[in-house]
């Protein structure tokens, strides 16, 4: 390589690295405005005039998309351009929606401010996603890290099992609360055993891809190898007994056979953890008392409208009533839901804004996917790809679960919708996945060769 | 590991699309089902955001339903004056039970939404003005309707008047009634204890008598054969044999009088006087002669086998049976058999008699009225032509004086004497009609005055009203009869003082075309 034409890519790289700040700059500044603009129809909706804080609301949204934008462009140059933006817009009509909330609620007589404490995660949320891009400059750093980053993450999963702190909430036990704080360290957790994942499939997927071992008309790999499924799965199995958390024990279990999967191309793992999850399935479905009635609840929600099935069933009359086009924004009935700000956040739009709205959050999530599958094909090492891989499983298996868990088309387990719903830890998690997507995609645009090995001093 | 990717990549695809699916089959598909599910509320409840329009009766433009403003969840709530009296013709506004009878088959003006007033929506929309519901105006008149529930008292049945010119309902009374208040207010528990209350009632108050309740007419179908006859060209005064019995074909059975004796002494009998003394043994005859499908055709002229009333949800038509064989056809020719008649079927075959033979469509609803008084809608004097007719002629002219005549007789001096007014002609047939175990259906139908009808009406008393097992229409029905037509002639005078409207009939006093040869010497009641 010479110096002329290195410094001909480097002038070509700088090129492309603006080229695509630029187009994360413009996309960002249309996902304000779409939401601004919903905003206000939410606030005419609801008092005829200009909502009131909406200078404030702007100027609040407008020095968040900047700041995020400034640390990406800097720290970040060549990453995704467009990861930021969708995450930003999904952030934005989830805000607004929570606003239209308030309202709902406090035609109902009860006052609530969910709109403001969200902006408030929002702005905390966003800053994490700025401090990942400026601590990790390197992805690389965090396959050093992984005993260090999975051990955190399984101490983050037990927390809530402590006494004073850890807090059992609507039945689940996967809330810490202290100081007048509330929060789901699972939702961390789960970034934190993707990089666990990663890293391990990463220096093993050799050992694990050797089939050696006949089943039937299948070439298998050893039953040893099957070890680390044996344990998560376990592992999964004990969140749901332990915690309740039917949600969370099926995204970690999905995440990593579907990651096993990508390490290995042994279509072996996905059958054989198939048929462990039917009979973790059926073993939950017959022996825990809170799996039971979601299954019912599921084959037959009207059975029983008014009791168990009624938050399923008013999710399901709220999506036909929207129709097509929606009854309006500001115009449904959130408030015949419960826990309709969180977990069933995409039946309220789907109301509101019909199948045309709902179609389009479809279509954000999808995207999101799709640029982070991009971006797993495109880094150049095993860690990255797997790990870009694994946050994208991930992501879109908690967006699968609960939507289709408010759809009812699989049962229904707990779980917040990715940017929309209510909630701290969640917006946290989900803005720290992207900023680390946006990381690695930013690597697939220098060569492994023409970076400097990296120090462990580097992560800071 | 491109390939576990992409593989990896379709399998999310497909999870997206499969969402994708479901929402297009919940948000398209089922939609409609979803959305008025009655399970469902959110639909009621932006009802309830609306000012619900008024419902209107009388001259004087009582408010029988309005709205009062609340402040809970549901902004108004629906208030009946004088709930009961008015209950079977309003229905109710029900959070738990939804809508019955004007408030849900006018639910689209009630609420101001029916196409007529979409100019007028496009209008208030663009200029800021909030939707309001539009007002009824009701065509029962509140003495009339008031004077039907003191004449049935507690006893179970009904009671229906109708101006013959218009069909216009001039008073709808099913006895028992309900409160409809009880089920439109907004308190769950009390709805549904109230109407577990209903429910579990014998008299089954919530039944609306007079449109969704199949009685056996008796003797009052007489009058839709002796049409039948007329029409096929039989005289007035065609004589016919009077047996004790009349010996029915292909079987043992026979059919008797009333009293169990002969109708005019054994002595051959007309038209006119077997229908005076309401004799079964000659309108079986009748029947025999005519045969099953002269009745029906008949019957189906007058209303029978057809929906009558539009305005009200779901009304039960009344029944002619098809395919009769003789004993059958000499059964149903007296009102029995598989006969069956809701009370305004019979008020609306007096009508159409006094109608010069013309079916008008009964309706309840006059006008639509929004909040500023400017009309949406009109419901006026319609022709009723009944499906497969084509024609709202029931009776030809001639045979609808006939049958007047036969009628004025018939309360002149026959069985319907007790529905006489004095200074009025009325027209009427009685009817009495035995339903297997208990006392006799008691009727009566007619109208006043005959020779310049304002009012038809029909009356029904389960179970032979308080009379026991000798209950007939003549004796219970037709007193009652007799005030609401008292009250409709002096409701519908425009004010004027009873005993100007008596006068005025006086002038018009009609006078029979052709009067028997004989008198009654027997009194017979079918």
């Amino acid at each position: 390589m010479t110096a002329v034409s290195s410094s001909g890519d480097d002038t070509v790289r700088a090129t492309i690295a603006k080229q695509r700040a630029n187009t994360e700059l413009g996309l960002l500044l249309l996902a304000v405005l779409i939401t601004l603009v919903a905003y206000t129809l939410v606030g005419l909706a609801e008092e005829a005039a200009l909502p009131a804080g909406l200078a404030a609301y702007g100027g609040v949204l407008l020095a968040v998309a900047g700041a995020a934008h400034v640390v990406s462009r800097r720290r970040a140059p060549g990453g995704d351009p467009i990861l930021l933006p969708l995450a930003f817009l999904l952030n934005g009509l989830g805000l607004v929606m929570i606003r239209r909330f308030d309202f709902a609620f406090a035609a109902r007589g009860t006052d609530t401010t969910l709109a403001q404490q969200q902006t408030v995660w929002t702005v905390v949320a966003v800053g994490a996603f700025c401090l990942t891009l400026l601590v990790i400059r390197d992805h690389r750093v965090l396959d050093r890290y992984r005993y260090v980053i999975g051990f955190a993450a399984i101490v983050l999963l037990l927390l809530p099992l402590l006494p004073v702190i850890g807090r059992e909430i609507n039945g689940a036990r996967i809330w810490l609360r202290f100081a007048g704080l509330s929060f789901q360290p699972g939702e961390l957790a789960k970034i934190g055993l993707a990089v666990f994942f990663a890293s391990y499939l990463a220096e093993n997927r050799q050992l694990l891809s050797v089939a050696t071992n006949k089943l039937g008309p299948f070439m298998v790999p050893p039953a040893r190898a099957f070890g680390p499924v044996v344990v998560v799965w376990l592992a999964s199995l004990s969140v749901l007994v332990l915690q309740n958390d039917l949600g969370l024990s099926l995204l970690l279990f999905g995440m990593f056979v579907l990651l096993l999967y990508t390490a290995t191309g042994r279509p072996a793992y996905l059958l054989g953890s198939t048929a462990l999850f039917g009979a973790g399935a059926w073993l939950a479905y017959q022996l825990f008392s809170h799996v039971r009635p979601r299954v019912d609840i599921w084959l037959d929600p009207f059975a029983d409208f008014a009791g168990a099935g009624y938050q399923l069933v008013q999710s399901l009359f709220a999506l036909g009533t929207g129709g097509l086009f929606g009854v309006g924004w500001g115009q449904g009935r959130p408030d015949f839901i419960p826990f309709v700000h969180t977990d069933f956040i995409f039946s309220a739009f789907g109301e509101e804004l019909g199948l045309v709205g709902t179609t389009a959050l479809l279509l954000c999530y999808l995207l999101i996917v799709g640029r982070g599958l991009r971006t797993a094909l495109r880094v150049r090492d095993d860690f990255g790809t797997l790990l870009a891989a694994c946050l994208v499983i991930v992501f879109a298996l908690q967006t699968f679960v609960i939507l289709g868990g408010v759809t009812r088309l699989i049962p229904l387990s707990g779980m917040t919708l990715p940017f929309v719903s209510y909630g701290g830890s969640s917006l946290l998690s989900n803005y720290i996945l992207i900023a680390l997507l946006v990381r690695i995609s930013a690597a697939e645009h220098t060569t492994v060769a023409a970076r400097e090995p990296i120090q462990a001093g580097d992560a800071g | 590991m491109t390939h576990q990717l992409k593989v990896v990549g379709v399998l999310l695809l497909a999870m997206f699309l499969a969402l994708f699916v479901n929402l297009n089959y919940l948000q398209v598909l089922r939609a409609d089902d979803l959305a008025n599910d009655n399970r469902n509320s959110r639909q009621l409840i932006r009802e309830y955001e609306i000012r619900r329009g008024l419902m209107l009766a009388g001259d004087d433009a009582t408010e029988v339903a309005r709205v009062e403003r609340t402040d809970g969840t549901l902004r108004y709530r629906r208030q009946y004056t004088d709930g009961p009296l008015y209950a079977h013709s309003t229905g109710y506004f029900s959070v738990v039970f939804g809508r019955s009878e004007l408030e849900s088959s006018f639910n689209d003006y009630l609420i101001g939404s029916a196409p007529e007033a979409f100019t007028r929506n496009l209008t208030d929309l663009l200029a800021g003005r909030e939707r309001t519901g539009d007002d009824l105006v009701l065509t029962l008149q509140p003495q009339v309707q008031q004077a039907a529930r003191e004449a049935l008292g507690d006893r179970r049945g009904a009671v229906v008047a109708l101006e013959p010119r218009t069909g216009a309902i001039l008073a709808l009374w099913s006895a028992p009634s309900y409160d409809p208040n009880r089920l439109s207010s907004h308190d769950r528990t009390e709805i549904n204890t109230y109407w577990d209350e209903l429910q579990d009632d014998p008299a089954r108050p919530l039944v609306n008598r007079v449109v969704r309740e199949w009685y056996p007419p008796g003797s009052t179908f007489k009058l839709v054969v002796a049409a039948a006859a007329l029409e096929q060209g039989v005289a007035p005064d065609r004589t016919y044999p009077d047996p004790v019995e009349l010996e029915l074909p292909q079987t043992t059975a026979t059919i008797r009088n009333f009293g169990r004796g002969t109708c005019h002494g054994g002595a051959p009998i007309t038209l006119v006087e077997a229908m005076v003394v309401s004799c079964n043994t000659t309108f079986a005859q009748i029947g025999l002669d005519l045969g099953a499908a002269a009745l029906a055709e008949q019957a189906e002229a007058f209303g029978f086998n057809d929906q009558i009333i539009e305005q009200l949800p779901s009304p039960l038509d009344s029944h002619f049976p098809a395919e009769l064989n003789p004993p059958q056809t000499a059964q149903a020719a007296i009102g029995q058999f598989d006969v069956r008649s809701t009370p305004l079927q019979m008020a609306l075959v007096s009508s159409a008699i006094a109608n010069n033979g013309v079916l008008m469509r009964p309706h309840l609803v006059r006008e639509v009225l929004d909040d500023r008084g400017e009309r949406i809608a009109r419901f006026g004097a319609e022709p009723f032509a009944p499906s497969g007719r084509g024609d709202a002629q029931a009776v030809s002219q001639e045979t609808a004086r006939h049958l007047r005549d036969m009628m004025v007789r018939a309360v002149a001096a026959g069985t319907g004497r007790a529905a006489a007014i004095d200074g009025v002609d009325v027209a009427g047939k009685t009817g009495t009609a035995e339903g297997g175990e208990g006392p006799p259906t008691v009727w009566f139908s007619g109208f006043a005055p005959a020779g310049n009808p304002r009012v038809a009406v029909a009356v029904v008393l389960e179970d032979g009203g308080d009379a026991g097992e000798g209950a007939t229409g003549g004796a219970v029905a037709a007193p009652v009869a007799r005030v609401v037509l008292e009250a409709a002639l002096a409701a519908t005078d425009g004010g004027a003082a009873a005993a100007g409207s008596l006068a005025h009939d006086a002038q018009q006093q009609y006078r029979p075309v052709a009067t028997p040869r004989t008198t009654t010497s027997r009194t017979a009641s079918g």
